[in-house]
């Protein structure tokens, strides 16, 4: 197939249907975008939902908020900023052909992605330990909540976090195979647009926790 | 208005028993004749010219004609007043459709798969049957046990979703007596089609009377209350009460506590159980030598307290 | 056309299952699209033709229970009915098939932007659709295509399975689109401008635009749905103070785009069915193209009508309404635009044009119903009754397969280079055009006296008009029996297809028939708008 067109090391993979390396490269830009997009309306819908039942029901999140440790939401915060700051240089680092940075920058924010996980998981365990589980699982007369239906906040928690979380994994996913094949140089100053993709993609799902942070830690 | 009423009579709409009904279908009406018109302008148009320009040579030339704005403008400023004009016909109409009346008379309805449910203010309960006085407002206040359900009358041209947890509500103000289709219109599962009830529209002595008598036969002992849905509900007609006779079905004198055989040959003891699910899902187990898918459902028909009264007059055959 | 050589085209360039299985040349994956959708379209088919012969008399006529035994079967088969026409045969139908294999061709290019992705976009179809169908297996599902709570949430059906298949099944859409934007913004040849582009490009565009902003919607309300039956998260179920009511506006804010996403596509069809067939520049090219932007654009405020009894307020009823007629605006453009093509054309009567004149007939009733549908009290009525159903039919079949018919009769030579029996085709048209009418002209009756959809069984005052139905759904299963024996007739025995057969202006008929591999051996350089009939 000739999409799968290689070049000689130093300049671009054009496949065959794309005129020239800028035509690729604003494509592949375009659709990461656009798939951004739908990304965050996928979100917005859910903090739509958050919305509605914080307005019908606000005692009742506020009593499910003071459950979370901002502490820890915040750490994770901060990891998450770092290492979107990571993942930019990295791409700063392949378009001067700084490959060995890159990678090193991709590596760390891998691992700060981890760091997260490990963070979410031991809150995670700390709410299952106290019983504080999702919506029927929830007993509200062994946790001592004074709202019967504080299992939906933690409802909202749970899929939310979730499905953040399960961006996360993803995202880490994806920045190891980009640098996988940064390893084995198959980017430098004129191909990128894998790892501006992902890039794209890490920096999105940090922004959806970057609103969720504050919404589910502190907004009481 | 006589040609709305006109293009009424084709149109194959319930009959109109409330006054709301009547400004529905002038609106229907009207929107039938303006729709027929777009009709016959787009259809017919497109047939005319398919005919009239139907092609005659392989190499037809045809005339170069790329956009009209003028043309263009005028018909979508054309339709757009149209639909406005309907849209503000029918807002009228559904503002008086929702604006509930003052001091109406309250109806509760409780929506439950697969049955209406209605209590009255005074207490008594009836089920798939609303009798309401004519020519009065009548405010009914639903809502579901379970699942969503929405309260239809065709007649009235009303229709309400029926929610769990919370009210909502409709009202009406019939002026035609007489017995009307209350439909479920929203998918609430197995039954769904079968959740009809009646609304019957009577006159004010006979509606006071009809809640007096149902508070009466709340009082009566559950046995007697038995008997009288016995009658009711035709079930004398395929059962004897007081014999071994064998009509359509099998005899229900002295059958309680008796082993009946059903037709794969096993042996049931007639304990309360086995009568109801004899009455609910009647085709599940068929006594020996009587045929299959006679007996209708009852199922959605009978609330517990009539499935109890009817349990009860049935063991009480000695 | 020179004739070529063995191996030239598309379909023999490469051999064997795994090729197909691997393609990521947009044409073979359309052809994918075109077996996976027929297939379904066929199950789909079959459980309409039970459905209505259910509905032929009522239970009290037939005994207990007719052909599908009881009111859970029949809620079982309209379930998938619905599931598998919407998710799997309108949705993909005319973007992923006909668009698949034209855009490029039509705006001279050598493939979409993203070859890959398009072949996964048809796995995820695949994949959605296997898991979706396995539910068939399990428990079935009886809660209908739209899934409303909280009967979705208490019934022991596998609710979650099929839920999961139609989300990933949203993530072949958004592909899709997400590829055809892209395609269009930036794979165009030289010299095709936006306003050069074909109205089927133009109708492809606008209905991308509606699934990237609305199926992500769709996505987090069926992983919530989801969630609600595996954890009881509470989000839509009343027992935890949740609003069923909820789980509608975020379900309708998707579909009710979602229909736009199943007919723009036809329309787009169809300016390229009529402006060809009467060898005409279309009329109105401007006020076409953009009114699919437009009634893409309002789409994503109405969907509130869906809910006018839904105990939504007063004033939520009165906008939605209002909003709906514009809708009706840019609709109303396309139908008079379309007409007036015709005006001074050379009409030539070869079966696709059959069926845009059929797809014209049908929509102009499915389009004044609709305005009925948007009027308030008339609604009230209406809702959830058999007009409902009518309309939406008259709409989705009279209108998008229709046009999806007349579009593959127009393409076919094209995709495969062979001429199918055009007698047979038309009589294929007359059938189902007859038998469609015949099936769903009743039901405006039906709805209008009151019969409530979804219905299993029905009081006696309904039979006559049921019977007929009935015997219309036989008519449109004839017509598509013949439609299918036409296509394997043409495929196997058909003469060999012309570059361009009916005279068309687009790009795609410049190329041979079958398109070679890469579809354009020369760069196509375009000098002029897409209906050039001089």
């Amino acid at each position: 197939m000739s999409t799968d067109n290689t070049h000689a090391a130093g300049t671009a993979h054009v496949a065959h249907h794309f005129k020239d390396a800028t035509q690729q490269y604003e494509s592949g830009k375009q659709g990461i975008w656009l798939f951004m997009m739908t990304e965050l309306l996928m979100f917005g819908a859910i903090f739509v939902a958050f919305a509605i039942y914080h307005r019908l029901y606000p005692e009742m999140f506020a009593e499910g908020s003071k459950t979370l440790d901002w502490k820890m939401g915040f750490t994770n915060t901060l990891v998450l900023i770092f290492s979107s700051f990571t993942m930019a240089i990295s791409i700063a680092f392949i378009q001067k052909n700084e490959q060995k940075k890159a990678i090193f920058a991709l590596a760390t924010t891998i691992l700060c992605g981890a760091v997260f996980m490990v963070i979410k998981y031991f809150e995670y365990m700390h709410k299952f330990h106290l019983g504080l589980f999702p919506g029927n699982f929830i007993d509200v007369a062994k946790i001592g909540a004074e709202h019967a239906n504080i299992g939906m906040y933690f409802g909202f928690y749970y899929a939310m976090t979730g499905l953040h979380g399960i961006h996360v994994l993803v995202g880490m996913g994806l920045i190891t195979w980009v640098m996988i094949r940064t390893i084995r140089g198959e980017f430098h100053s004129q191909y990128w647009i894998p790892v501006e993709g992902v890039g794209i993609f890490w920096h999105i799902v940090d922004l959806i926790w970057i609103f969720l942070f504050p919404l589910l830690y502190l907004v009481g | 208005m006589m040609w709305f009423n006109l293009a009424k009579a084709q149109s194959f709409m319930p009959s109109q028993a409330t006054e709301i009904a009547k400004q529905v279908d002038n609106l229907y009406g009207f929107l039938l004749i303006i729709s027929l018109i777009s009709c016959v302008i787009v259809i017919g148009g497109m047939i005319y010219f398919v005919f009239k320009y139907k092609r005659k040579t392989a190499n037809d030339k045809t005339a170069y004609i790329s956009h009209s704005t003028a043309l263009e403008f005028l018909w979508s400023f054309i339709p757009l007043v149209i639909f406005l004009f309907v849209f503000a016909w029918g807002w009228y109409v559904y503002h008086q459709m929702r604006a509930m009346p003052q001091n109406a008379l309250e109806i509760n309805v409780l929506g439950k798969q697969w049955a209406w449910e209605i209590e009255y203010k005074n207490g008594y309960k009836a089920v798939n049957e609303i009798v309401v006085p004519i020519n009065t407002d009548v405010k009914l206040l639903m809502t579901s046990s379970d699942v969503l359900h929405s309260f239809f009358v065709p007649s009235f041209r009303i229709k309400q979703d029926v929610i769990p947890g919370r009210y909502t509500a409709v009202w009406f103000n019939a002026d035609k007596l007489g017995e009307f289709h209350i439909f479920c219109a929203e998918y609430c599962g197995t039954t769904h089609s079968g959740m009809i009830g009646r609304l019957k529209v009577v006159s004010l002595e006979d509606f006071n009377k009809y809640l007096e008598e149902g508070q009466e036969e709340g009082a009566l002992p559950l046995a007697k209350r038995g008997e009288k849905l016995f009658a009711l509900k035709a079930c004398a007609s395929c059962h004897s009460t007081d014999s071994d006779a064998v009509k359509v079905g099998p005899s229900l004198f002295k059958k309680f506590g008796a082993e009946s055989v059903m037709d794969d040959g096993s042996k049931v003891k007639v304990d309360e159980n086995h009568l109801r699910e004899s009455i609910l899902e009647p085709n599940k187990h068929i006594v020996k030598g009587f045929p299959k898918g006679v007996m209708p459902t009852f199922q959605g028909q009978l609330n517990e307290n009539e499935l109890n009264a009817l349990v009860e007059y049935i063991k009480e055959m000695k | 056309m020179a004739s070529h050589a063995h191996g030239d085209n598309y379909i023999n360039c490469e051999k064997g299952l795994w090729s197909w299985l691997t393609t990521v040349d947009h044409k073979r994956i359309g052809l994918l699209y075109m077996i996976t959708v027929m297939t379904f379209f066929l199950i789909g088919g079959i459980m309409a033709l039970l459905l209505r012969l259910e509905l032929f008399a009522p239970n009290a006529v037939q005994g207990v229970g007719g052909v599908l035994k009881d009111g859970n079967v029949y809620n079982q088969v309209m379930t998938y009915h619905g599931a598998i026409m919407v998710f799997m045969v309108i949705i993909p139908g005319i973007p992923a098939i006909l668009g698949n294999f034209f855009l490029p061709l039509q705006i001279g290019a050598k493939d979409v932007a993203f070859p890959r992705i398009n072949l996964l976009s048809w796995y995820c179809l695949m994949a959605g659709a296997t898991l979706a169908l396995l539910t068939l297996f399990f428990n079935k599902v009886d809660t209908g295509w739209t899934f409303y709570t909280p009967y979705s949430i208490r019934t022991g059906a596998s609710t979650v399975l099929m839920v999961l298949g139609a989300f990933i099944m949203g993530m072949s859409s958004i592909l899709t689109g997400l590829n055809f934007i892209v395609t269009v913004h930036k794979l165009r040849a030289p010299g095709m401008t936006m306003h050069r582009m074909p109205l089927f490009v133009w109708a492809l565009y606008a209905t991308a635009i509606i699934q990237m902003l609305a199926t992500p919607v769709l996505a987090i309300t069926l992983l919530l749905l989801a969630a609600e039956r595996l954890f009881g998260v509470g989000v839509f179920d009343p027992k935890l103070g949740g609003d069923p009511v909820l789980f509608q506006h975020f379900f309708w804010f998707y579909s009710h785009p979602a229909v736009y996403i199943m007919v723009i596509p036809a329309m787009g069809v169809v300016s390229e069915l009529i402006t060809t067939f009467s060898r005409k520049v279309i009329f109105g090219y401007t006020a076409i193209a953009y009114s699919s932007l437009g009634i893409a654009a309002v789409s994503f405020f109405v969907w509130g009508h869906h809910m006018f009894v839904s105990g939504q307020s007063e004033t939520a009823g009165i906008v939605f309404s209002f909003l709906t007629m514009l809708v009706g605006v840019p609709t109303a453009i396309k139908m008079f635009n379309w007409v007036a093509t015709m005006y001074k054309g050379s009409i030539s009567f070869d079966t696709p044009m059959l069926y845009a004149l059929g797809f014209l007939f049908l929509f102009a009733i499915g389009g004044v119903t609709g305005i009925m549908l948007a009027t308030l009290p008339i609604n009230v009525h209406f809702h959830d009754t058999y007009f409902v159903v009518s309309h939406f039919h008259y709409v989705m079949v009279g209108g998008t397969l229709m046009s999806l018919m007349g579009g593959f009769f127009y393409w076919f030579p094209k995709m495969f280079g062979k001429m199918y029996s055009d007698s047979m085709a038309r009589m294929s048209f007359v059938f189902t055009f007859i038998g469609f009418n015949v099936t769903f002209f009743p039901q405006f009756i039906l709805g209008a006296m009151g019969m409530p959809r979804r219905y299993f069984d029905y009081i006696p005052a309904f039979e006559q008009l049921n019977k007929i139905s009935t015997v219309g759904s036989w008519l449109i299963g004839i017509g598509f029996v013949i439609a299918l024996i036409t296509i394997i007739q043409g495929l196997r025995k058909g003469e060999k297809a012309p570059a361009n057969p009916w005279g068309s202006k687009t790009l795609e008929w410049t190329v041979q028939s079958p398109p070679p591999h890469h579809n354009f051996d020369v760069e196509p350089v375009v000098t002029g708008g897409p209906y050039e009939y001089r």
